[in-house]
């Protein structure tokens, strides 16, 4: 696993967040985690609480394991960036499909057999040159399911949620996009059960490229707003 | 947390998997199976994890807030006492339940979701176009108006319709349905003027957070 750590110049050390309460905290990468490693002879607090937990909920017939199975195969294997890539693809070759998906983004996506769970109210928000559009949920990580799967770790992270609305700008430049100063960025707070997608530019160059071939160029961190849609190098 | 500074970068690892270890997924599953009961909705639920005491909860990871949060309700709302959350073992002679999601409607439940959206005719306040101001309100319960929005002035960009109101409906006292609007805020009114001119911050809004401005 590759950790990136992008910095600014002048930014202060990672470690210690005050809060508005006045008691100075240390803040762990709110991403650390335990890997459950073979080599590894005692699992992790957390596995043994889970386990636990799972064991007393399924012997109480409150929950199925075959049905916590089949959550987690969903998440992992079916439900994923790929749906929302369909989506701008199609956009990007289909201008009535654009107009109805900028109209009303739920039904445009259904279209695709695409909702549902965290997915029921959908918006979707242009990229054009002069505008740039960046989604974020600051009160806790609500996330359009069922167009990009579950959310990374950095968009559910202090410092994404805490930055992406009072400094776009430079949450963009961690992530290698800097953007000219007379683009207009947009920032969408998710704080309602609307959910948002961004119909990222389609980049120039990519005329003669299939439906196909343009969903498997974007990605999920375009469809956020973290990010371009770029040609691959060999391509540009 | 939106506005708080000194959070640090945004650390992201490249081919993040969905999740990075087995409990990772339980913990994500065991959430959304237990919500199957409807004992509790999802106003409920994210208020439960922002009762986790702030130095805890920046240390926690995500699915480790899901899995203290989904402890409380489920003892909030009887479905597993405390004594069988401490000892791990359901009380003696404790009937065995039938669980309402099975493996077979994994699919048909997860495409229906859970819309928040109600059909009633409730009145808009507000209209586009029209200049608003977030109300300077600090709710001790559940709410979904950010505090740097609090007492700010925007403008109503689009009227989103009618939708359940979440500071009620957490607490169990109704839902409240009324129209939710997209509030567009310029960075210089949230920000100062240090703030680039023509960034904007749209801010989802329930009519009880707004009055005209």
């Amino acid at each position: 696993m590759e950790w990136i750590l992008m910095t600014t110049p002048g930014a202060t050390p990672f470690g210690v967040a005050i809060m508005a309460t006045g008691v100075a905290v240390t803040a762990k990468l709110s991403s650390e985690h335990d890997h459950d490693h073979e080599h590894q002879a005692v699992p992790s607090d957390f596995a043994l609480r889970v386990k636990a937990l799972e064991s007393l909920l399924v012997e109480k017939g409150l929950v199925d394991p075959a049905a916590l199975d089949a959550l987690i195969d969903t998440y992992e294997h079916k439900v994923g960036p790929h749906n929302g890539a369909r989506v701008v693809a199609r956009a990007w070759v289909d201008p009535a499909y654009k107009r109805r998906l900028l109209a009303d983004g739920t039904n445009a996506i259904t279209e695709f057999g695409y909702g549902g769970q965290q997915g029921e109210h959908m918006v979707v928000v242009e990229n054009v040159p002069k505008v740039h559009n960046l989604v974020v949920c600051t009160l806790c990580s609500c996330y359009p399911w069922s167009v990009l799967g579950l959310p990374p770790v950095w968009y559910k992270s202090a410092p994404y949620r805490s930055r992406a609305v009072i400094d776009p700008r430079g949450v963009l430049r961690e992530f290698g996009l800097e953007l000219p100063k007379d683009v207009e960025v947009r920032v969408w707070d998710s704080t309602a059960e609307l959910r948002y997608l961004v119909l990222p530019e389609r980049p120039a160059g990519s005329e003669n490229l299939t439906e196909d071939e343009l969903a498997a160029l974007v990605t999920r961190d375009a469809m956020v707003g973290v990010a371009k849609v770029a040609l691959p190098r060999s391509e540009s | 947390m939106g506005g708080m500074q000194d959070m640090g970068p945004v650390r992201w690892e490249k081919n993040e998997p969905v999740f990075h270890t087995p409990w990772e997924g339980r913990s994500f599953a065991l959430r959304l199976a237990a919500g199957a009961w409807r004992k509790w909705n999802i106003d409920a639920s994210r208020h439960q994890m922002e009762l986790i005491a702030p130095a805890d909860y920046l240390r926690m990871s995500y699915y480790e807030r899901w899995i203290e949060g989904l402890t409380e309700l489920l003892v909030k709302t009887g479905l597993v006492t405390r004594e069988e959350m401490d000892s791990g073992k359901p009380a003696p002679g404790s009937p065995k339940a039938t669980p309402p999601l099975t493996a077979d409607k994994v699919p048909a439940v997860l495409r229906a979701g859970r819309p928040a959206s109600r059909d009633v005719a409730v009145a808009p306040r507000f209209k586009a176009g029209q200049r608003v101001r977030a109300r300077n309100i600090h709710p001790t319960g559940h709410t979904r108006l950010p505090r740097y929005a609090r007492g700010k002035f925007g403008t109503i960009h689009l009227d989103h319709g009618v939708y359940v109101f979440p500071d009620s409906n957490a607490h169990f006292l109704g839902e409240k349905p009324q129209h939710v609007y997209s509030v567009r805020f310029t960075a210089r009114e949230l920000w100062g003027e240090q703030a680039p001119p023509h960034d904007s911050v749209y801010v989802d809004m329930w009519d009880d957070y707004l009055e005209p401005a």
